[in-house]
């Protein structure tokens, strides 16, 4: 028997926080540099992984099976293919570098906060591989009580509501799913399937198209609550502004992919016809996020909230990507989810520097920091480019191939969504400007003290990454196309069997490209 | 009766007997112990190593008959098979972990450990007794007994009028109910000619439906409606729970409970288990598990207690208990054990750590008590907090296991609106059981409040329960076939 890779780097980060409790509360250094070479072992295992991982294939790889609870034919089932890995490593680096921003925002607490960060950690990444839907609702859930704990332990002064709006709307979700989970386990009983919770199983189903709007509706509140597609995106900026820095940084980074994964994952290949039907639908609400996103964050006087608006519309443009029904739209989204989580995170860890030494995040108390801070302002102004889709860095080629994509299925879309990316540039520079340039208006503005080593280590790798993705995407893109190519074909051959009046979804080849599969062959209306 | 077919009644009943062995010999051993002075320390470690040891018997005896054929004994009073099997070892564990909890309790709130520790036996017998009765009169017997432990069991803090009104009031309604079931007992005589469950099963076959045997039936539902405390039978609860000393609410909840439900069990499932009965009283018992999820945890939400918080709390889980009654399947007879097990962890952990934070005369049960917990007493912060999201159904722990058999047990019966209720339902809990939390973490502590210092025995009974909440809820596989095989007679095919 092989290694299991996937186990090891799913659980390494749980049994890091098992040996944790045990360490003394007092020895703080300890505990602090035990948890982050806990978290570099396993982000330096799933490079591993990642160099391990086969590209051309649209398999799942490295999977692993065992019996789990017999009676119900549930099985620790998990697996990797090209859509999820490149949201596993970025779990597996975002985790670090939460962990290092903490190091001296946590006063208090130190021992809980690094055993939730590591909990965190296991169940985001056990969701990204799980291929046994009771594996993933476990780990799905599982992932809420950590956050939960964080926001409500390190949170600001409105923690308590946010903490209980965030686990409400995410419970609520959830609980929908649970039941749709079990009406398929059911269902597959009933076709004579036997008792099974895995997603391959749940594949060969044979659905009636009401079936699956009515599964896909369950599925769909869970994930949209977590995207957060409007108009289910209420709970973000509340949960955002409260969260510690490291809780923000995790809750954009990793938190929120979940949503869009889970689409990927589950409602286009479960419910193909239902995701064809619903997906003009799905495209208006993603397009109404991105503009929305967009005005509202133009006129927020918190920067933090600035960026808990922008990633609302940040991630319409992604959900705009995933259900067009193409190549180019679905790998810009999975290509999307890890920019937004590369710069929302990075525009995170900086509002919590500024925030660490002035203890306002309103603009209004800032201005003329490029004289008083220039290395900050320099990693400010990249990672803002980076945001708003500069060409040559990473937002630029996911937007692009969004945009493509969307271009495709429906032209009016993609002008709309064209329009959100120009108002995004439009609150960031006016955000930039009112901090950065200027006079000194506020006297405690004046010698503050420029970012340290520490910091400058953390945002190094991330804007490193992001010119990589910016200036040679093929690396992060290669190993998605096989994947997305195969998934795509799932969801086309199936969707028409099921409903042989598809208008929605028409897939027309896609130009050429490098590793694109063709798959023509959809009627155009 | 002849003396072979009497020594294999009394082998079949091993279990029982020793537990009413215990009773007796904790009873008697009280007598002769030192009440007061350097004596009472001795007197209540001898009563506590006593109680566990025979019930540790017990369980083994109760063990040794896993897997037996299933018999009829004492002509056909009482049976012996997987299900009683199955319960008896449950209400050993119950009576176990009770003793287990209330050890510090009887010291520090000076209650004689001779009768508190004699009447717990007594109800477990009780319990027992209504798992493995056969005959409806021998079930009504065994239900008095262990309420009559339970009423006394509730007044135990004389001094206190909470408590005394706590007793009274149980015993009052206990009381009423039981009438309930005895005039449905006597019904059902009337209409069948018998009181033994085969017997009536079989009759019914025969006679099919009658309006006298309806209403049998509806005043069974009646009367372990009221002992399982299920919407709207549920008035007496909050008060009985929350004034009965803490202890005792821990027993309550989950043995009295249980013992319930093994008579629902044996009743509706086995007695009236036919289809031509079930669809009788099937949609009552989902009207009555919809009516208890929504009631307990709505109004759950608005309480000012922890203990009637909880009170409410053992209310809804009943509900769902109840959800898996409804579904009528093998699964959901194996999940209403399985659930039954997970809750007595998750509750006896909770009524722990309630105990110790109530502190002497178990007066702190308000909210704003456990503000700061978690910087005060970190460890024991964490671990009502593992018991909150258990409650609350939160994987991996046993309180989501249970939901998720329960709730696909109803699915598959094509119950899915009960399934959706419950799982809506469980939303709703999260805030109650949340707030908890979140006065431990998230507010600061009182300036005065101590650390607390925790005793072995409560440290132990908190190690148990925690242990069997994330054992049940990581591998819920073992139990679970257990608890299948357990009733799998009561669905053959």
């Amino acid at each position: 028997m092989t290694w299991p890779l996937l186990s090891t780097v799913v659980f390494l980060p749980l049994l890091g926080a098992i040996v944790l409790l045990a360490l003394p509360r007092r020895r703080e250094a300890l505990m602090w540099g035990w948890t982050l070479g806990v978290m570099l072992v396993t982000f330096a295992v799933s490079v591993v992984l990642y160099a391990a991982f086969d590209s051309s294939l649209p398999s799942m790889q490295f999977s692993e099976q065992a019996a789990w609870i017999g009676g119900l034919g549930i099985t620790y089932h998990v697996g990797i293919d090209g859509i999820s890995l490149p949201l596993f490593v970025l779990t597996t680096l975002l985790s670090p570098v939460a962990l290092l921003s903490a190091w001296q925002s946590i006063p208090t607490k130190a021992k809980e906060f690094a055993v939730l960060m590591l909990v965190l950690e296991t169940s985001m990444l056990g969701a990204f591989v799980a291929l046994d839907l009771f594996l993933f609702f476990i780990f799905w859930e599982a992932m809420l009580i950590p956050m939960y704990l964080m926001i409500g332990m390190w949170g600001g002064e409105n923690r308590l509501y946010a903490t209980v709006k965030f686990i409400l709307y995410t419970m609520a979700g959830s609980a929908l799913m649970l039941v749709a989970i079990l009406a398929l386990h059911i269902l597959n009983l009933q076709q004579g399937g036997g008792r099974s919770f895995d997603l391959f199983d749940f594949f060969a189903l044979d659905l009636s198209l009401q079936q699956q709007k009515l599964l896909f509706m369950a599925f769909f509140l869970s994930f949209a609550i977590k995207v957060p597609l409007f108009p289910f995106h209420t709970w973000l900026p509340d949960a955002h502004t409260e969260a510690p820095t490291a809780g923000s940084v995790i809750l954009a980074g990793v938190l929120l992919k979940m949503g869009g994964y889970g689409f990927i994952r589950f409602c286009l290949p479960l419910f193909p016809a239902a995701a064809t039907a619903f997906a003009p639908l799905i495209s208006v609400l993603a397009v109404i996020g991105i503009l929305y996103g967009a005005l509202v964050a133009m006129v927020q006087p918190d920067i933090k909230r600035l960026v808990a608006y922008s990633s609302v519309s940040h991630l319409g443009l992604v959900m705009l990507g995933i259900f067009a029904g193409n190549l180019a739209g679905l790998q810009g989204g999975i290509l999307q989810m890890v920019n937004h989580g590369l710069t929302t995170g990075a525009l995170f860890l900086l509002v919590g520097m500024i925030y660490d030494r002035r203890h306002t995040r309103l603009i209004a108390d800032y201005g003329g920091l490029w004289r008083q801070m220039p290395i900050f302002a320099v990693f400010f102004l990249v990672v803002m480019f980076a945001s708003i889709g500069l060409p040559g860095l990473n937002g630029f080629v996911g937007e692009f191939l969004i945009l493509l994509g969307a271009f495709e299925f429906n032209r009016g879309f993609a002008v709309l969504a064209a329009l959100g990316m120009i108002l995004s540039a439009v609150y960031m520079l006016w955000m930039y400007q009112r901090v950065m340039y200027g006079e000194v208006t506020h006297e405690a503005n004046r010698g503050l003290r420029d970012l340290s080593a520490r910091e400058i280590t953390l945002l190094a790798p991330l804007v490193l990454l992001m010119f990589w993705i910016g200036i040679y995407p093929s690396t992060f893109l290669r190993p998605t196309d096989a994947a997305s190519a195969h998934l795509l074909e799932q969801v086309r051959s199936r969707a028409v069997l099921a409903a042989p009046v598809s208008a929605a979804l028409t897939p027309r080849p896609f130009p050429a490209g490098e590793g694109a599969v063709d798959h023509a062959g959809g009627q155009t209306p | 009766m002849e003396a072979a077919a009497l020594l294999e009644g009394t082998a079949a009943l091993l279990p029982h007997i020793t537990v009413l062995v215990t009773g007796l010999v904790v009873l008697v051993l009280d007598l002769f112990l030192p009440p007061r002075g350097l004596g009472q320390a001795g007197s209540r470690w001898a009563t506590e190593a006593v109680s566990l040891v025979g019930l540790a018997l017990a369980f083994a005896c109760a063990l040794a008959q896993a897997g037996d054929e299933p018999r009829a004994v004492f002509m056909g009073m009482a049976v012996v098979d997987g299900l009683g099997t199955f319960f008896n070892a449950v209400f050993v564990l119950i009576a176990a972990l009770t003793v287990l909890l209330s050890a510090h309790y009887v010291r520090r709130e000076d209650i004689r450990p001779g009768e508190y520790y004699a009447l717990i036996l007594f109800a477990t017998l009780g319990f027992m007794f209504v798992g493995s009765s056969s005959d409806l009169v021998m079930m009504f017997l065994a239900i008095e007994t262990f309420s009559m432990a339970t009423y006394i069991l509730a007044g135990l803090l004389r001094d206190t009028p909470r408590s005394l009104e706590s007793a009274f009031k149980y015993f009052m309604l206990g009381s009423f109910s039981s009438a309930f079931f005895l005039y449905g007992i006597a019904t059902l005589y009337g209409a069948l000619g018998t009181t033994n469950l085969l017997a009536l099963s079989q009759a019914m076959s025969a006679e099919g439906t009658s309006p006298l045997l309806l209403m049998g039936m509806g005043l069974l539902i009646v009367g372990l409606g009221f002992k399982v405390a299920v919407v709207p039978f549920h008035m007496w609860a909050p008060d009985v729970y929350e004034g009965a000393p803490t202890a005792v609410t821990a027993f309550m909840t989950a043995g009295p409970k249980a013992a319930a439900f093994a008579a629902l069990l044996r009743v509706f499932a086995q007695g009236f288990g036919a289809p031509a009965f079930s669809e009788e009283w099937v949609p009552i018992f989902a009207v009555l598990a919809a009516l208890t999820m929504l009631l307990g945890n709505i109004v759950a939400i608005v309480q000012q207690s922890v203990k009637r918080m909880l009170a409410y709390s053992s209310i809804a889980h009943a509900g769902y208990a109840f959800v898996a009654l409804v579904a009528h399947n093998a699964a959901g007879a194996g999940s209403i054990l399985y659930y039954l097990v997970a809750y007595t962890f998750m509750s006896l952990g909770a009524f722990t750590v309630l105990m110790i934070v109530a502190r002497r005369d178990d007066q702190r049960h308000v909210f704003d008590d456990y503000a700061g917990l978690g910087a005060t007493n970190p460890a024991l912060a964490a671990i009502m907090s593992l018991f909150m999201f258990a409650l609350a159904g939160f994987p991996p722990t046993a309180g989501f296991a249970g939901k998720f058999y329960v709730f696909s047990a109803a699915a598959q019966s094509g119950y899915y609106v009960l399934a959706l209720i419950g799982v809506l339902t469980s939303v709703i809990s999260v805030v109650y059981y949340a707030r908890v939390v979140i006065l431990m973490y998230m507010h600061e502590p009182d300036a005065e409040a101590p650390r607390i210092r925790l005793a072995p025995t409560s440290v132990a009974a908190l190690s148990v329960t925690a242990f069997g909440v994330l054992y049940l809820g990581i591998f819920p596989g073992g139990v679970m076939q257990l608890a299948a095989r357990s009733v799998a007679f009561l669905f053959p095919g």
